[in-house]
């Protein structure tokens, strides 16, 4: 058979090609430009080789701020995913139940981050804040000023109150696509509750899950705004994470070359952890 | 195992039931006597897998009672009932092995690891997929899937009942010759009661003992697949059983028989009395096309004239017109080797193979002394 060739169909590529080329290619490209040169001006630059990079591995800054970044996400994850899991399960499924639910899940992430930050901020002080002052009054001593803990706490509720229903309503989406069928003959099997959510329930919302985790999992390793509105960071560096240490060295210290040099190890650790929970999650679909 | 009674069951999917039609379930009463196998047949929407679906305890009837050797159930689960169910697409448990699928009843049961291990491996033979059992079920094909499927059902031999929705529906036809097969088998082996909801009457009656027909919530007639034939108890039960279903014509009394297509039939004294009873009633002559008789044109037949031969291979259907002038459309079935008349036609309706029904319900003809009495 003899096909007509027209290598001109390749300009039809063109357009997508420059959308993409501006969005993603060239701001990345001149971020890996950046990294490879220590900068004082626009005409003032040397070209440093790998070196920022050997650099900011042996920097105890970095580690720091990323054990506490590993430490903050897995937090994140461990709570809200169950969470979310049991407030799916514990929804109604029918009647004017279902709205009611949706809206009020819905209502925490139609609040922008600062604003979430600045409500727990002011809830949790001692003097004016509800919470911070009932938890005083009771005996707690919790000041997210002074004590770290109670500062790592408080993001970490900021972040559970503001995304677990994410987590929620994806499970929930996915909980309703299962057919009744898988009930019923659960029901004829005589599964127990429990059997039912590890063999249905949770075999089915798989999918779903693998979204909300990946999801969490890159929002939570990116949160800047939430402790930076409470503490900025403190108290001490007990709150800083990746994202402001990474800001503080960019726009703070102007440090371009090696702040361009972390944003791409920053980069390649989302991209492996990401891809480590893909493969974990999906490699049981594979054996036969 | 268990002899299964309906009382006065009705059910209706809205909580104000008006009218008749808002019911899924008319009425039914009916018993399904323990180690049977019945077929529960009827087309698609006239409420078989709601009615199976309330025997095994899945959804609650709005009225009547179910009854367990005697004991009413209405109020009891599924699990309490023990009455296992196969579902008309497959349902599997993805993450299990096809072992741990067979095996799921019988742990949930909390049996023996022994006691499972050969049930599951008699049943996984039984239905040829022995050789998958340490496979996934999430990577088998539809058509083992539903065979997991059914063995799960088929795994526990306490049970109540057997009952299957329409399980072959995913299986291609030559398996699911076989499987049927396999099914009767399983139950001359077993003696479990097992009740088989289709709309297919070939796989009823293959499968089957006695068959149900059911019909807009209610079941018409219950009886072996010949009594469905040779004597249907309502006009759906001629139409929906044989191929091609039988020949139904609305008909008017006479003096001394009945009126149809603008012919007169005269029919004997005991037949046309049993009629007069119905006189106010919609009455209707059914009679099937193996029954329809060929001669000659002449007094003593009807008048027909052929229309179209459909030549199926082991025999013919004839596609004709009863009447000269008010004619109605009439199908005849003969051997493959009779001789195909041309043009007109008479048509003979013996008494025997007539049926007459009245507000689509079969009047009962006795004899002539019965008719005495």
């Amino acid at each position: 058979m003899d096909k007509i060739h027209n290598n001109k169909a390749w300009l039809l590529v063109l357009p997508v090609f420059a959308l993409v080329a501006f969005s993603a290619i060239v701001p990345l490209m001149t971020v890996v430009n950046y990294s490879v040169q220590d900068i004082f001006g626009p005409n003032n630059r040397y070209f440093v080789g790998t070196e920022w990079f050997s650099q900011l591995l042996r920097d105890p800054l970095l580690h720091n701020s990323l054990l506490r970044q590993f430490g903050f996400s897995f937090s994140v994850l461990a709570i809200e995913i169950p969470l979310g899991i049991v407030i799916a399960l514990s929804m109604p499924r029918r009647g004017l139940g279902v709205p009611t639910c949706l809206i009020l899940l819905s209502l925490p992430l139609l609040i922008p981050w600062n604003v979430v930050g600045t409500i727990w901020q002011i809830i949790g002080r001692g003097d004016i804040g509800l919470y911070g002052w009932a938890l005083n009054e009771v005996g707690i001593d919790y000041n997210y000023a002074a004590n770290p803990t109670d500062a790592w706490i408080t993001v970490l509720i900021m972040d559970v109150w503001h995304w677990t229903s994410l987590v929620a309503l994806l499970c929930y989406s996915g909980l309703r696509a299962i057919p009744d069928v898988y009930y019923q003959a659960a029901r004829i099997d005589r599964a127990s509750h429990w059997a039912v959510f590890r063999y249905i329930q949770l075999p089915k919302l798989k999918n779903v899950l693998l979204i909300a985790v990946m999801l969490r999992f890159m929002d939570s390793f990116m949160i800047y705004t939430e402790p930076f509105v409470l503490t900025g960071g403190g108290p001490g560096t007990s709150t800083t994470f990746l994202s402001q240490t990474l800001t503080k060295m960019a726009v703070g210290q102007f440090d371009i070359g090696r702040a361009a040099a972390f944003s791409l190890i920053y980069f390649l650790i989302i991209l492996l952890v990401t891809w480590l929970f893909y493969t974990a999650m999906t490699h049981t679909d594979d054996k036969a | 195992m268990a002899e299964i009674r309906l009382d006065r069951l009705a059910h209706s999917y809205s909580a104000r039931p008006g009218g008749p039609e808002d019911y899924a379930i008319r009425r039914v009463d009916h018993v399904w006597e323990q180690g049977g196998a019945y077929a529960l047949l009827g087309p698609s929407g006239c409420g078989k897998s709601t009615l199976l679906n309330i025997i095994s305890g899945l959804l609650e009837p709005s009225e009547g009672k179910v009854m367990y050797d005697g004991q009413e159930v209405n109020a009891l689960s599924p699990q309490q009932r023990n009455i296992a169910q196969v579902f008309q697409f497959p349902v599997i448990y993805d993450t299990m092995t096809v072992h741990d699928n067979l095996a799921f009843p019988l742990r949930n049961q909390r049996q023996p690891a022994a006691k499972i291990a050969d049930k599951v491996k008699e049943v996984a033979e039984a239905l040829e997929i022995a050789h998958l059992l340490h496979r996934k079920a999430s990577n088998l094909t539809a058509d083992e899937k539903q065979k997991v499927s059914m063995g799960r059902g088929l795994v526990r031999d306490d049970v109540a009942a057997i009952l299957f929705d329409e399980p072959l529906t995913v299986i291609d036809p030559q398996l699911k010759w076989r499987l049927r097969r396999k099914l009767k088998q399983i139950h001359e082996r077993f003696n479990i009661t097992m009740v088989y909801v289709t709309h297919d009457q070939l796989e009823a009656s293959t499968f089957a003992d006695k068959i149900a027909v059911m019909y807009e919530g209610q079941i018409v007639q219950f009886g072996t697949p010949r009594e469905l034939f040779e004597n249907p108890a309502h006009t759906f039960v001629g139409y929906f059983i044989g191929s091609p279903g039988m020949n139904l014509f609305e008909v008017e009394l006479t003096t001394d028989g009945v009126r149809l297509a603008g012919v007169d039939l005269r029919l004997s004294p005991a037949v046309r009395n049993a009629l007069e009873v119905h006189a106010g009633q919609r009455l209707k002559l059914g009679i099937r096309p193996e029954f329809v008789q060929l001669v000659e044109p002449g007094e003593s037949a009807l008048h027909a004239t052929l229309d179209l031969v459909q030549d199926l291979g082991t025999y013919k259907v004839l596609d004709l017109q009863l009447g000269t002038t008010d004619t109605k459309a009439i199908k005849a079935r003969i051997e493959e080797d009779h001789v195909v008349p041309q043009g007109e036609v008479g048509l003979i309706f013996p008494e025997r193979w007539t049926k007459f029904y009245a507000d689509d319900f079969l009047v009962e003809i006795h004899d002539g002394q019965d008719s005495q009495q």
